[in-house]
């Protein structure tokens, strides 16, 4: 085998179907993006060529902003719930009773599609029949808020169901990171009296610092490019209340027929994530990696 | 000795089949001879699951079609709303339109025909097929003096209601804008939503918006902004975003109307916690004839028009409507006049079949005399005989862009996140931005 691979040809030739299809499927588009991104296009006719007149009505457009914004935001949050997932991983890779079952629990809402998810929650966040506002109408609100009509919740109350959708894939990457750390190293931990938090903090947590860095690159940019579950339970909505980077370029290409100006956000969307997955190698960047 | 079997076995079975294949096939060049076999693509979006009455009578369209012309064949490709609308875009970019398919009139067209994909349909029309048009219904998929489409469908937007509900308080069918706000305080002081109202989708609040326009200003007062010979900033477009504040306030809509999709609002109404409901003619069926709604309820549906408001210029026979989907032929179809033929061919057919069928309104004249018809609908049909003016909903009429702004406004305005005043404004400048 070894032989066989040390032959140049031979491993070009096994890696070529997939570079083939990389480039074909992923990087000829984004070439292709960002020069429909300099056209005037309404996705059908002639194309004119405009230069940068699309992002130079993309730094003026307050709407764009303001779903850059909405989409920071998810972040931002996304990434503050990493911690909630960490702590309870840790309690489950503590050798709990039912770890199993509860990790499998969690999994769940990670393998409905995210329109089911989005029926499921429209239902909860109905304003008469409800089940948030039958619930809070019970105990006596007299008022309960309009989840998904009100301009000044409704961006959290569907960051709620986004969040949800996700806990279980980052608990699960979590979990085998803590569960891959070497009991030898845990027992002479507690051996030397160290105490749970200790054990978590100084120990667990430093060892699986690797894999918390890819998670929260993965919330990052998985938060900056989201769509699907927005898109179905708002639309956007109302009046761009809910808008986040995604859903404003599909408004703008499919609905408006503005695909030369949906591009240009497509693209900004492109440098935006890029941007933001080398700012955060390089704030966690460290000089050390731990082994073991 | 088995293993022999088995090899023998398997090349007589591959014999026969080949055999039955290559024999099939002569057979099937032998009948071709003579004449050109076509094949023609039709894209259309009535799948069978969700518009079973719709999709049973295209297949037989197309089945009567084939039956008089053995050399074409019509294969179809069905596709839900959302879906065709963006494949249907992307077929369009890349020049491969189905030789027949669907279109909506006026916004949606414009690029499609200003590309040069549809190709002009006069020649069918005035080949005889325009008498049969309710007169008015072509134009919104005309450009440039050219027909690109043929429409299917017409619509109109009354205001259905709940009989019960209205007995069990009194209340009369109301004739002026005041006693419609009557009703309104009514239903609010006794706990009952008034009306039902999806604002997620928008174009639902367009048209509460889109009639009070047309009763204060006139019918023309709102076409002639959107197309640039008026302006937006009229004062009795002011007035009519004024008076949806007015009935948001009253509460009016049900709770929660702009996080509520169409379907939801439909769901209150037909739950009967809700007694009006404004929407196109299109869902007559589900009123009249659909048994998956309990008969109680559609008995006790009717329905009436918007009120007059007192001093306003519009009259109470101009409606909210228009055409729905209509018949394009692609420029680029290697088949164009059997594709004419088709079409020509299922306007006809489908004039005839589809209110009693499927209790579409069809564009094309329907004679209600000898025709068993639910009441609601020969109702509804006389009442498009005595039409004043039918005016285009809104979001159709403007170009996309504009349209979507109009949509978002309006989604502002129901939630009292902007000045009527500015909705004027910020429409004014859309509109003027985007012509």
């Amino acid at each position: 085998m070894d032989k066989v691979m040390s032959d140049k040809r031979v491993i070009a030739l096994y890696v070529l179907p997939a570079l083939l299809m990389i480039i074909i499927l992923v990087y000829v588009p984004i070439i292709m993006t960002g020069y429909y991104s300099l056209m005037k296009w309404d996705g059908i006719g002639e194309r004119t060529f405009v230069a940068l007149d699309n992002y130079k009505q993309l730094l003026k457009d307050s709407m764009f902003w303001k779903s850059v914004y909405h989409s920071f935001l998810l972040a931002v949050f996304s990434v503050l719930s990493l911690g909630g997932y960490l702590v309870v991983s840790l309690v489950l890779a503590g050798r709990i009773k039912g770890a199993n079952i509860l990790r499998k629990i969690y999994l769940i809402p990670m393998l409905l599609s995210s329109v089911a998810i989005a029926q499921l929650w429209l239902r909860i966040y109905h304003p008469s029949n409800g089940m948030l506002n039958q619930f809070l109408s019970f105990l006596g609100v007299d008022d309960p808020p309009n989840w998904l009509a009100d301009p000044s919740i409704v961006l959290y109350s569907v960051f709620i169901p986004i969040i949800w959708q996700y806990a279980g894939f980052y608990i699960l990457i979590y979990y085998a990171a803590l569960k891959n750390i070497p009991s030898s190293i845990i027992e002479a931990a507690i051996i030397d009296g160290a105490n749970p938090w200790q054990l978590a903090y100084k120990i667990k947590l430093p060892l699986i610092a690797g894999v918390i860095k890819v998670t929260i690159v993965l919330a990052v940019v998985g938060s900056l490019k989201y769509f699907d579950l927005i898109y179905v339970m708002t639309g956007g909505g109302p009046n761009g209340a809910s808008e986040v980077i995604a859903s404003y370029m599909y408004q703008k290409a499919f609905r408006s027929f503005n695909f030369g100006y949906g591009s240009a956000i497509a693209f900004s969307l492109l440098i935006l994530c890029i941007v933001a997955t080398w700012l955060i190698r390089k704030l966690t960047h460290t000089e050390e990696e731990v082994q073991y | 000795m088995l293993k022999k079997a088995h090899t023998i076995l398997w090349l007589v079975v591959l014999m026969l089949v080949l055999a039955g294949c290559s024999e099939k096939t002569t057979e099937k060049d032998t009948e071709g001879k003579g004449e050109e076999k076509v094949t023609l693509t039709f894209m259309h979006l009535w799948p069978a699951g969700s518009s079973k009455q719709h999709n049973m009578i295209v297949n037989e369209i197309i089945q009567e079609f084939e039956a008089e012309n053995p050399n074409v064949k019509i294969k179809q490709e069905i596709l839900e709303n959302e879906q065709y609308k963006n494949k249907l875009k992307v077929l369009g970019a890349s020049n491969e339109l189905p030789d027949i398919g669907m279109t909506w009139a006026a916004g949606f067209l414009e690029p499609y025909a200003k590309g040069g994909l549809f190709t002009p349909l006069d020649d069918l029309l005035d080949g005889g097929l325009r008498e049969n048009f309710v007169s008015g219904t072509t134009e919104p998929y005309a450009l440039d003096g050219k027909t690109y489409a043929l429409p299917l469908e017409l619509n109109i937007t009354p205001i259905y209601y709940n009989k019960g509900i209205f007995e069990k308080y009194n209340l009369e069918v109301p004739k002026t804008y005041d006693e419609f706000k009557q009703v309104v305080q009514v239903l609010v002081d006794n706990g009952v939503a008034p009306i039902a109202l999806g604002n997620k989708d928008r174009w639902t609040g367009s048209m509460w918006y889109m009639y009070l326009a047309d009763r204060i200003g006139g019918a023309d007062t709102l076409k002639n902004a959107i197309n640039g010979s008026g302006t937006f900033e009229d004062p009795s477009l002011v007035q009519a975003a004024e008076e949806i504040q007015n009935l948001v306030k009253m509460k009016a809509f049900i709770k929660g109307f702009n996080g509520l999709s169409n379907d939801e609002a439909k769901a209150e109404f037909t739950n009967e916690k809700a007694a009006m409901y404004l929407m196109g003619t299109w869902d007559l069926p589900q009123f009249t004839t659909n048994e998956d709604i309990p008969k109680e309820f559609r008995e006790k549906v009717g329905f009436f028009k918007f009120p007059e408001v007192e001093g306003g210029k519009g009259n109470i026979d101009s409606w909210v409507g228009g055409p729905g989907v209509g018949l394009f032929v692609s420029e680029n179809s290697k088949h164009k006049e059997e594709a004419k033929q088709f079409v020509k061919f299922f306007v006809e057919k489908w004039g005839e079949r589809s209110v009693t069928r499927a209790g579409v309104i069809p564009a094309t004249k329907v004679n209600t005399a000898n025709i068993d018809l639910p009441q609601m609908y020969i109702d509804v049909l006389n009442e498009l005989a005595n039409a004043s003016n039918i005016t285009l909903f809104a979001d159709v009429q403007m170009n996309p862009e504009a349209a979507q702004t109009h949509l978002n406004l309006i989604q502002s305005l129901f939630g009292e996140s902007v000045t009527p005043e500015k909705f004027a404004k910020q429409h004014q400048e859309a509109l003027s931005n985007t012509r």
